[in-house]
């Protein structure tokens, strides 16, 4: 054999990863996962009832087989939530166990007469992909497995291509959809008609549950990077394939089963778009979170200063005393007055903090934005002693646009307590 | 297979009792904690769970090198704690839905548990048997030692049920009234989390974690099919629980390569059909013989009133076919077989080829004519359509107008018109004495 094994093992995995990933792109969008993970088991029988009847593993058979138990899948879960009022998700529950419950009891019974056995079912013999060769005209073209997956990878690719519009319009606005004239539910048939398809071309390579973490992985951690479908679609299906590299790779290391390094791997990916990712990620939320928590400490020392200077112009504030009137932590503080002192907007004095001449007129502006809003609320009907919690949260983002604007609607000089509002600068 | 299943329903061989009595509570536990999980909107938490615990089982084996149930349990229980809370934290920190943290936690933790166990299959030789297991379910796997931590485990969980059954009941029909008894919704989830928990690992052994949220939620939405009561709902899917694991494991006592865990799912999901088909009021038979029911109603309304708005018109109380058919807009062959039943159930009787009502048939008739008309007036003056829209919804209801009311229209329609109820004029015009008028 002129090619190597190991390459077709990650072809396989590849092409099978990849048009899981891209399915799974829309199952994600559209919150049907769970409906396909139902689906990759629930075909399960009707594999096992092909293999029976044709006594081989003729591919034709295996579809029919597997088609059939997908659409009974789809039509079953609809039947029970719509009709009998269940739950979906406790339905799809009922139907995909009873399925699968079903094919392995299938499987087990006539082990003799299926090639299939319980591991194969849930994790595949991907090991096995570079021996089931195909012969064709008395030449060897490579691996069976290799020539199924490449076909439903590139009728997936079509599928994608000519129903673009309709898949994306129904994903992300189905009454807009209706309305266009989309029709909705033929779209969700043909996509279930597709995951069935895929399921089955990957079943045997991969296993049950290496297509579910297939189906449902690299789309929610291409969700996690962008916000644009055709780049989900191309994200996911790089993981995908990623994760059929890795994943082999690993197991060589690891000595374990392939299907599952790859789940492991595709796991790993997700895993550090969950850290990673510039929007949704972890890391990114907590430092978006620390930095708006240190504004809000800066904003509430220059506050402190300048109502503490309304009353006792050059008045000096320890440090303690500061943390106090602005009712800032310790721990946030270090932070908050090294920015301050940097930017120039306080003094520090040996022990002591005031403002510094440039930072009076940022204090002074919210200060404005924070009397401002009281005397709006309070206009609103809103008791006097309601007012300031929201205006302490409101104040830092109160635009120059929008006090002017509040500044017309109040109309008076003075807040309800009657402490003076200051004025714009401009 | 005979001899087997001899064997076994003696109950000689005390293994068969062990495993007999564990697959039993095992089921019926999953059928109790099922009912609250299902109701709870937690269906498929379950199976995350069971799936996530593969990994722990694995972990535990490798850690301690022992593969004493006890211990596999704990790694298995911990596991799928962390595979809860990284749904939780999945869900609260991103914008995945809780459908796609379900399949993301159940299948990257099992490829975690199916990496594992390959990696022990290859590098331990023989010794990993017994870890497989844990995938589809082996209940003749269970001993005595096994039986003893399970059956403490299931009394435990079950009395814990018992215990906070009033707190469990409030939380899942009305949290708000648990917080005014002074409970915190939070930990009485928590605590039914932890129950859910325990039932599936307690389950493993014997169902494996692929299946096992088959055991919390077939048994407990078949059982959701017989009563609207929580009490009546959770004795029912015990017992079908209980039943379903104890036939399941017999059945597959007679084969025994096939695993028990699809079995077990099998007899359940039997019950779930048989329960969806004929359970009294929710069943499919109810439900169609109620729509057969509704549907020969409305068909015996519109001959009813067929006849009596044409005796009004025509003042006389016989007509044919032909006529009756005419009022109708039907065909006269429709009419006729209508009648002829109709003649059989008492409502009408035939006078010389003609058709004519009898008591019962002239007092419905006359009561739907009084309730279309009724509900025509009521929209009309309601001002909620023009006289020209107000038949086809009056068509449509005047089927299911109850006497209460029509006596309520009736009210109205005096007071708003001054109109005497027992004349209620046609808005179009035509004044009706159908109370005594109609016949001759």
């Amino acid at each position: 054999m002129a090619i190597d094994g190991a390459f077709w093992i990650v072809l396989t995995g590849s092409l099978a990863a990849a048009s899981c990933a891209l399915l799974g792109t829309f199952l994600v969008l559209r919150k049907m996962s769970l409906l396909g993970d139902a689906l990759s088991h629930a075909v399960l029988p009707g594999i096992a009832v092909a293999f029976l009847f044709s006594d081989s593993r003729a591919i034709v058979p295996m579809f029919i087989g597997a088609a059939l138990c997908g659409l009974l899948t789809t039509l079953l879960v609809e039947a029970f939530h719509r009709r009998w009022n269940v739950q979906e998700d406790a339905s799809i529950g009922i139907v995909f166990t009873a399925l699968f419950a079903l094919g392995v009891v299938l499987v087990t019974a006539y082990a003799g007469q299926v090639d299939l056995d319980q591991e194969c079912v849930l994790y595949g013999e991907i090991a096995y992909t570079p021996w089931d060769i195909l012969i064709w005209n008395g030449r060897d073209i490579g691996p069976r497995p290799v020539w199924i997956l490449a076909t439903v990878f590139v009728l997936n690719l079509l599928f994608i291509s000519l129903l673009y519009k309709e898949l994306k319009i129904a994903s992300f606005d189905p009454a807009m959809a209706m309305a266009v004239g989309v029709n909705a539910t033929l779209v969700h048939y043909l996509l279930m008609g597709m995951v069935s398809l895929t399921t089955v071309a990957s079943f045997e390579s991969v296993g049950a549950i290496l297509v579910v973490a297939m189906f449902i992985v690299p789309g929610a951690a291409a969700y996690l990077w962008s916000d644009r479908l055709q780049v989900m679609l191309m994200l996911a299906a790089v993981f995908g394939v990623t994760s059929a590299w890795g994943g082999y790779w690993a197991a060589g290391i690891w000595d374990s089963s392939i299907a599952g390094a790859m789940v492991v791997v595709v796991g790993a990916i997700f895993l550090v778009s969950l850290l990673f990712s510039p929007n949704q990620g972890v890391i990114a939320r907590l430092w978006q979170r620390a930095r708006l928590s240190l504004q809000v400490a800066e904003d509430h020392m220059l506050l402190a200063l300048v109502r503490r200077a309304e009353v006792e112009d050059g008045y000096r504030f320890s440090r303690d005393e500061l943390l106090k009137a602005a009712s800032v932590s310790r721990g946030v503080s270090r932070w908050a007055l090294r920015a301050l002192r940097r930017s120039g907007l306080v003094v520090r004095d040996g022990q002591e903090w005031a403002l510094a001449p440039g930072g009076r007129q940022k204090a002074l502006r919210l200060l404005r934005n924070h009397r401002l809003w009281e005397t709006y609320l309070s206009d609103l009907g809103l008791p006097e002693d309601r007012v300031h919690g929201p205006a302490d949260a409101v104040e830092h983002f109160i635009g120059r646009q929008l006090a002017a604007e509040l500044d017309a609607e109040v109309g008076r000089p003075t807040d309800p307590q009657g402490k003076r509002i200051p004025q714009s600068e401009d | 297979m005979l001899d087997n299943a001899l064997r076994f329903l003696s109950l000689a061989d005390a293994n068969v009792r062990f495993v007999l009595l564990g697959s039993l509570l095992i089921g019926a536990t999953g059928g109790m904690l099922g009912s609250f999980a299902v109701l709870r909107r937690r269906s498929l938490l379950g199976d995350a769970l069971a799936h996530a615990a593969l990994p722990g089982v694995a972990l535990a084996y490798l850690a301690t090198g022992s593969k004493a149930l006890p211990v596999l349990l704990v790694g298995a229980t911990l596991a799928g704690i962390v595979g809860v809370l990284a749904i939780q934290f999945i869900t609260q920190f991103t914008r995945i839905k809780a459908d796609s943290a379900i399949g993301i936690v159940l299948s990257v933790f099992f490829g975690i548990g199916i990496v594992l166990l390959t990696h022990i299959q290859r590098s331990g030789g023989g010794n990993q048997s017994g870890l497989d297991k844990f995938l589809f379910g082996q209940a003749a796997s269970m001993v005595g030692d096994d039986l003893v931590v399970m059956t403490s485990l299931t009394a435990i969980i079950m009395l814990a049920v018992l215990a906070f059954y009033k707190e469990f009941k409030a939380l899942i029909f009305d949290p708000g009234f648990l917080s005014a008894l002074g409970f915190s919704a939070r930990r009485v989830d928590a605590l039914l989390m932890g129950l859910i928990v325990l039932t599936v690992m307690v389950g493993l052994q014997a169902v494996g974690v692929v299946l096992i949220a088959a055991m919390l939620i077939t048994p407990a939405v078949a059982a959701r099919f017989w009563s609207e009561r929580l009490g009546t709902m959770v004795v029912v899917s015990t017992v079908f629980g209980g039943v379903a694991g104890a036939v399941g494991t017999f059945i597959s006592s007679l084969a025994p390569r096939i695993p028990t865990g699809p079995v077990m799912v099998l007899v359940a999901t039997f019950f779930f059909v048989v329960s969806a088909i004929c359970a009294p009021r929710r069943g499919a038979l109810a439900r169609w013989r109620r729509h057969r029911q509704n549907a020969a109603r409305e068909q015996r309304h519109h001959f009813l009133r067929a006849h009596v708005e044409l005796s009004d018109k025509e003042r006389r109380g016989i007509f044919a076919s032909s006529s009756l058919a005419a009022e109708l807009g039907w065909k006269a062959s429709r009419v006729e077989r209508l009648g002829r039943k109709l003649a059989r159930q008492g409502y009408v009787r035939r006078s010389g080829g003609r058709w004519e009502l009898t008591e019962k048939g002239f007092e419905e008739g006359v009561f739907i004519v009084k309730s279309h008309r009724l509900w025509e007036h009521y929209l009309y003056h309601r001002s909620i359509l023009d006289a020209d829209h107000v038949d086809r919804p009056a068509d449509e209801v005047e089927h299911l107008l109850t006497p209460e009311i029509i006596a309520h229209l009736e009210q109205i329609v005096a007071e708003e018109r001054g109109i005497n109820p027992d004349q209620v004029v046609n808005i179009h015009g035509t004044l009706s004495h159908y109370r005594k008028g109609g016949r001759e």
